[in-house]
Parts: structure tokens; sequence; C-alpha cells
């Protein structure tokens, strides 16, 4: 008995190396996976895991399959066409990256928005950061299973992006920010229909809660997984609800305000584990936070222009007629070639997913000299390499649909 | 709102003033090593200009004062003036300068730039390198794994970044054709 | 009697002459085509920023999967690629590997301004055109286009296919199924 199981211990070994599975220097034995690009929930990245058995040892996030080149593109194109190309990477909340691309070009120009474009801006931002986190969970819920949570996420986003649609005409690219103001002022019945909506959230939030967040078998496949400890988020510079969630409380809408934040009133939350169900629990709150924030938004919502009196001044007299008639801004000539003076101009934003930064290097001509911008998606990307080694290969989805992962946001 | 205007033009001007006094603040720390301290009220940043081999020195001194984390690091293609600047936005978490940003920048020689690595004293540097490498061509020495990130291998010594890569540009009125 | 074919000779070749024969008859032609018709399941592919579009064309406001189709995880058990969006240089391989992977019939739907001759991103160094890559069968233009134009998309596929037939990749494919020896997988 002893002797032929002898032998087949060295049979197998034979086998295992001729086989050749990858043996490392040390001896162990680890093998490659490639999770690649085909796969449900946000595919469109490559993640090389090497497994021991069924640990991840070592991760490498392969980034780069919708690398649009945006920045180079930027450096061929008036400034008012980089609009739409700052809009398409980040399509789920769109409007805080061209809120981030306007603010940098306003302060190189040096006019203000008026107030009431301020505060239409705001409510725009924190509509699409409410669709935006409705994403997130869909795409969690595919991850992990859960046929449902995908349904009511995308159902209940609908809601937002047709609030959206009336206030701009589009679903999901507006193109709403210009500089100077807004493109567009609010319907009449605009403050009923999102009045409409946003008691319908509050009372869905708790059927989410009861299907959801208190459901056990999302209790134990969230809870204690994927554990960020505070030294580490700040030291990999980490944004955004992953921050919030390991014990942080930066936003930038408090901590650098833009727009009309600091005339609002709302809180940040912030949770203390650090683990998978953190930051969901904070994605849902944060919808609370914005819910409140819109409502106060459309209470204090000032009266008066919707963009820049220079700007106004240059409108031809059908221009104006429509713009005092029917409340739209027809782009004035001044737009096509604009000629902001020399120098630099930083801005950042708070999107949906964490802290985007705007930087434009202007030298005097219709185009940017360099731009430079870094979304919150890439500033995460490096939790694949640390956070993810030492996890099971089954506790790998649970992960990547926590963190909130866009990968054209991240490639931009 | 009328009321709101001359207390946020005031709030502004508060901040304007302790910017300009964290500017000389931080000019006294970096004495020596900086060449230029300047602060940008209208974006509320602070500019720290120092020469190639006091980069290290710069990062040190500044990781001690508070500033934990990387937010761009990228490079300036000026093939006029014969340098590719680097600029790298550092942020803080910490209370007291979460309010600003400061940047640090320095002229590399454009026909071989080479800089040291920023990721032993903040990590969240180590794929914004990676990427700067990749565009600019800008050799980061003591980089664990300097090697591509977003674009595939055809790209292997074409720098996509630096102004003499071109890209086709179409003029206004010009359409077109390739049927024809 | 009526008038009928006689097959004489080789009965390897015979076979496959009575099956092709056969498969452009009617009734076995009607099936194959509704079969095929309300079973467009389209693969896991994302490619780009229109896949939000494509997501919110299979929720429940605007539910594609009554027409059948539904989204699948595995290449080699759907017959539908939809490119979404600006197909880049890394995205173009892995495409045309899962296109090799399906089993024919395969359609192939290029949705977005991006996949049809380059949209906003036309003069990136890092873009390709989605038909230089893969043979597509239907274009959809917008950016992004509205998920009712994906389900009139595949309205216009399905009655495609019941007019014009299905592509002339699978009548190939059947005849070299019936070769008895071993089946030639896609190469990898």
């Amino acid at each position: 008995m002893v002797a032929s199981s002898i032998a087949i211990e060295e049979i197998s070994k034979e086998l295992i190396q001729t086989r050749d599975l990858g043996v490392t220097e040390e001896g162990e034995r680890l093998v490659e996976l490639q999770i690649g690009p085909t796969h449900p929930g946000s595919g469109h990245m490559r993640i090389r895991v090497w497994v021991d058995g069924d640990i991840i040892v070592r991760c490498d996030p392969d980034i780069g399959f919708v690398f649009r080149t945006i920045e180079k593109l930027s450096e061929n194109r008036i400034y008012m066409k980089t609009i739409p190309l700052v809009e398409r990477p980040s399509l789920l909340d769109t409007t805080p990256m061209t809120i981030g691309y306007i603010n940098a070009l306003e302060k190189l120009m040096g006019i203000e928005p008026p107030p009431r474009a301020k505060y239409l801006r705001t409510m725009l931002a924190e509509l699409t950061r409410i669709a935006s986190h409705l994403y997130g969970v869909g795409i969690l819920s595919i991850f992990l299973g859960h046929s449902t949570g995908f349904m009511w996420g995308f159902g209940d986003r609908e809601l937002f992006v047709e609030l959206a649609n009336q206030l701009s005409g589009a679903r999901i690219t507006y193109a709403y920010v210009v500089p100077g103001g807004v493109r567009r002022d609010m319907p009449q019945s605009f403050p009923d229909d999102v009045e409409k909506a946003l008691r319908y959230m509050e009372r869905r939030l708790k059927d989410w809660y009861k299907i959801f967040l208190n459901n056990p078998v999302i209790e134990d496949r969230l809870r204690e997984v994927g554990v960020l400890r505070k030294n580490d988020a700040v030291k990999l510079g980490i944004t955004g609800p992953n921050l919030r969630a390991s014990g942080v409380d930066f936003d930038v809408r408090v901590a650098d305000p833009y727009e009309a934040y600091d005339e609002l009133d709302f809180m940040v939350p912030v949770a203390e584990e650090g683990d998978a169900y953190a930051r969901t629990l904070v994605r849902f709150e944060e919808i609370k936070q914005s819910i409140n924030i819109i409502r106060d938004a459309l209470k204090k919502m000032p009266s008066g222009d919707i963009i820049h009196p220079q700007i106004a001044r240059m409108f031809n007299p059908l221009m104006k007629k429509i713009y005092e008639e029917t409340r739209r801004v027809k782009f004035p000539g001044i737009f096509a070639s604009l000629k902001p003076p020399k120098g630099e101009a930083t801005a950042r934003v708070e999107a949906g997913r964490g802290e985007a930064l705007f930087h434009i290097v202007s030298d005097g001509s219709p185009r940017p000299y360099r731009f430079r911008w870094t979304t919150p998606s890439y500033r995460n990307v490096i939790l694949f390499k640390y956070m993810i080694p030492g996890h099971r290969l089954a506790d790998l989805p649970a992960i990547y649909g926590s963190l909130d992962y866009f990968p054209p946001e991240a490639d931009r | 709102m009328a009321s709101q205007q001359p207390q946020a033009s005031q709030q502004r001007l508060a901040l304007g003033k302790a910017l300009e006094e964290l500017a000389t603040r931080l000019s006294e720390h970096l004495k020596g090593v900086a060449t230029k301290v300047e602060a940008d009220k209208r974006s509320m940043v602070i500019n720290i200009e120092v020469d190639r081999s006091r980069i290290l020195e710069a990062a040190k001194i500044l990781s001690s004062l508070g500033f934990d984390h990387v937010k761009s690091l990228t490079g300036v293609d000026y093939p006029d003036k014969g340098v590719i600047e680097l600029m790298v936005h550092i942020g803080s978490y910490s209370r007291g300068l979460r309010r600003i940003m400061a940047i640090l920048r320095s002229k590399l020689d454009r026909k071989d730039p080479r800089a040291p690595t920023l990721t032993q004293i903040w990590p969240s540097s180590e794929l914004q390198e990676r990427e700067a490498w990749e565009m600019f061509g800008i050799v980061f020495e003591g980089h664990p794994d300097l090697r591509r990130l977003l674009l595939p291998e055809e790209f292997e010594g074409l720098w996509p970044g630096r102004k003499d890569f071109e890209i086709p540009t179409r003029k206004a009125g010009e359409v077109e054709e390739p049927w024809k | 009697m009526e008038g009928g074919l006689v097959f004489i000779g080789d009965l390897d070749l015979t076979t496959r002459k009575v099956l092709k024969w056969l498969m452009e008859r009617k009734p076995i032609k009607d099936i194959v085509e509704w079969a095929n018709a309300f079973s467009l399941w389209p693969v896991h592919l994302m490619t780009s920023c229109c896949g939000v579009e494509m997501g919110a064309a299979y929720a429940p406001r605007f539910d594609l999967e009554r027409y059948g189709s539904l989204p699948f995880v595995s290449p080699r058990q759907t017959n539908l690629i939809i490119i979404e969006g600006t197909l880049t240089r890394k995205m173009a391989r892995v495409a045309r590997i899962t296109w090799e992977q399906m089993v024919d019939p395969k359609f192939v739907i290029a949705m977005g301004a991006c996949a049809i001759d380059g949209g906003l991103f036309w003069n990136s160094y890092n873009v390709v055109r989605a038909n230089e890559v893969i043979p597509v069968d239907i274009y959809i233009p917008g950016c992004p286009p509205r998920p009712e134009a994906l389900a009139r998309a595949i309205l216009m596929l399905q009655q495609r296919i019941k007019s014009r037939g299905i592509t002339r990749h699978d009548l190939e494919l059947i005849e070299k199924n019936l070769k008895l020896e071993k089946v030639e997988f896609a190469r990898k």
C-alpha cells in the first residue's frame, strides 16, 4: 500500500513538472488566470491574478482597453469642442466633469457665472450623482447574482435620467454647462416633477434596505471582505465613497466648495469599517443626502440671468429674442474663437466616484496647450494591486463590484 | 442674494491672504531647495519650482509637512525651449491643508528626461509614473515596475504625449471623400 | 409517380447534397430562420461607453428580452456581438477573438457613431473602425443611441434573417461538420 502511494506521488510530481504550471523561484505552484474583458458587469478591463490553489497571491490590473487619448485630442480642438470629449468617459455622472472643465476655463477667463446658473448646475450634478450610485449598486448586484437588484437599480435610475432629459434635452450626454452659465432654463413643471421623483425614491429606499442591505446573503458576502484600512487609503491616494468608508471624511464639496455648495445644507456620510458592506452603505447614504441637496436647491433657487452678461452682450438680435422668450442660449460667435489669456488654472470637483482634477495650460491661442485631468477611477486602480491579494478567488467579484470602478473613466 | 455677495468676496479675500501666508511659510521650510515658491489665488494652489537634483529633498520636506498623496503626475512638453516640465499635483487629507494643493514643477532635459521616482515617499504615484513614462519618455530611476500602462505593444518607443507626435486635423470647410 | 430525384453514387457525397437541398426547402428553412431570429443572444462584451445604454435596454423600462434576446456569458453559447462605441486597438483584438470563438450563424450590430466611423474620436491614434475588424450587419447611428434604437436594430435584424436567410457561413460549416473525422475547434 505504502509503496504504491509513493509511486503515485512521484508520477504526479513528474506530471506537474513536465506540464509547466508556472513554478516560481520560491518553489510555490502558482497559476496565472486572466479574468478577461468578456465578463458580465462593467467589463473592459483585464485582471491578471496569480493563484495558489484558491487564494490570490498577486494581482495585476491590465487597463487601457478604452483609452481614447482625450488629452491629446483636446490639443487639436477649440475649447468648446472639448466639452463633449470630457463628458464621454464618465458616462454616468457627466455633469461634474463638465463643471470641472468649465470652472478651470472660467478661472482662466476671469468670469463667474450668475447665481441662478450655479444653482442649476448643482441641481443637475446631484441628479446625476443619484443615477450614478444606482448604476453602481446595479452592477454590484450583477456580480453577486442578485438579479432583482440589477433590475431595480436600472429601473429607478430611469426616473432621474428622464428628469435630466426634461431639463437639458438628452438622456445622458447633456453638454448643459457652457462657459459663463448654462444652456437652458428649467421648465415650469420641473419642480413638481422633481418633488414627485424624490418622494418616490425615499419610499423606495426602504424597500432597497429590505431586499439588499439587510439581506443575510448579501451581508455574508460583503461583510469583512476587502477591508481597506485608513492608513492605506490615505497613502494610496484613494478617493470618493471608498475613502469615506474607511474613516476619512474628505469631500471636495465641503473641503474646497465650488458652484453653490457652500450655501446648501448637507452632511457627508462616513463609515469606519472599510469593508465592502461599508462602501455600499455609504453609497446609499449619499443618495439620501443628495435628495436633501436637491430639495434645498429648489427652495433657495434665485431668479435672474442664466448666462454671464459679458457673453449676453455679444448676442445678435435674433439670439436675444430667443433668450428673452424661451430662456435658451444660442451660442454667439465668441465661443468659436474663445482665446483665454496666457496662464494656467486648476479646478477640482467631486464626481460620483471621487475627486476629479482639471488643469489647463493656455498660451493665448484658441486651442489649449496642455489639458490634464485625472479621474477618480484612475486613482483607485492601485487598489487592485494592493488590496486583493490574500482573498479567495470567489470573493473577487464582490470586491470588484463594491469598488464601483468604471473602466472608461479610468482610461479616459 | 445681494447680502451674500460681499460676504463671499470677503471670504475670498481672507482665503487669499491665508494662502499667501502659507506660501511664505513654505518657502522658509524649503529655503535653499526650491528656486521659486508662489501662490496662485485664483486656483488656490502654491507653485513650487525645484531643480532636478533637489526633487527628492523637496518631496521629503513636503511629505513631513502634511502633504500625503499625489493627485496627478505628468509632463508638459515645450519643444522650442528644449525641456519637458514634470508637473506633480500634491494634496493632503489632513484638516488644515485640505483646501489647497501644491504643484511641484521641475524642468527636465528633452533629449534624455530622467527623474527620481517618488514612490518611496508617496506610494500613490506608482501608476501615474508609468503613464508619464509611456507618454513622454521620462525615465523614473528606482521605479519598481516601469512598463506600459494604457497602450498596446506597437507604441513602444513612440512617445505619444510629445508635441512631435502629430494626429490628423481637418480644417473648416474641408471634407474627406474616401470613396473618390 | 411525381417527378423526384434519384441519387446514385458515393453515400457520403450524396448525403451532403441531400442535406443541402433539404435545408433550402421552405418548411425547414422557415423554422431555422424563426429559431435564429428569436434567440439572438448577445455576448457580454462591453466595448465602450454606449454599453450604458445597452445595459438600460435590457432593464425594466425597455425590456429587450421580449424579443428573445438575453445577454449571456460565454461566447460559445451566444450568436450576437454588439459593438457598443469606440474600438481601441487592445479591444479590437479581443473583439476579433470573441467573434471567431462564436459558432455560426452569428451576427454583428455596430452601435453608436464611434463604431461607424470613429465618431467624436475620429482622429485619435488608438481608435480603429469596427468594420475593419469584424464584418458588421447593422449600424445604429447616435451618440449614444437611445435604447429604443437598439430595439429597432434587433427587429431589423430579425426581418433581415427572415427575408435574406442566414449567412453563408453556416451552410459551409454544416457541410464541414458532416465529416466523421475530428471536428476542428476555432483557431486560438
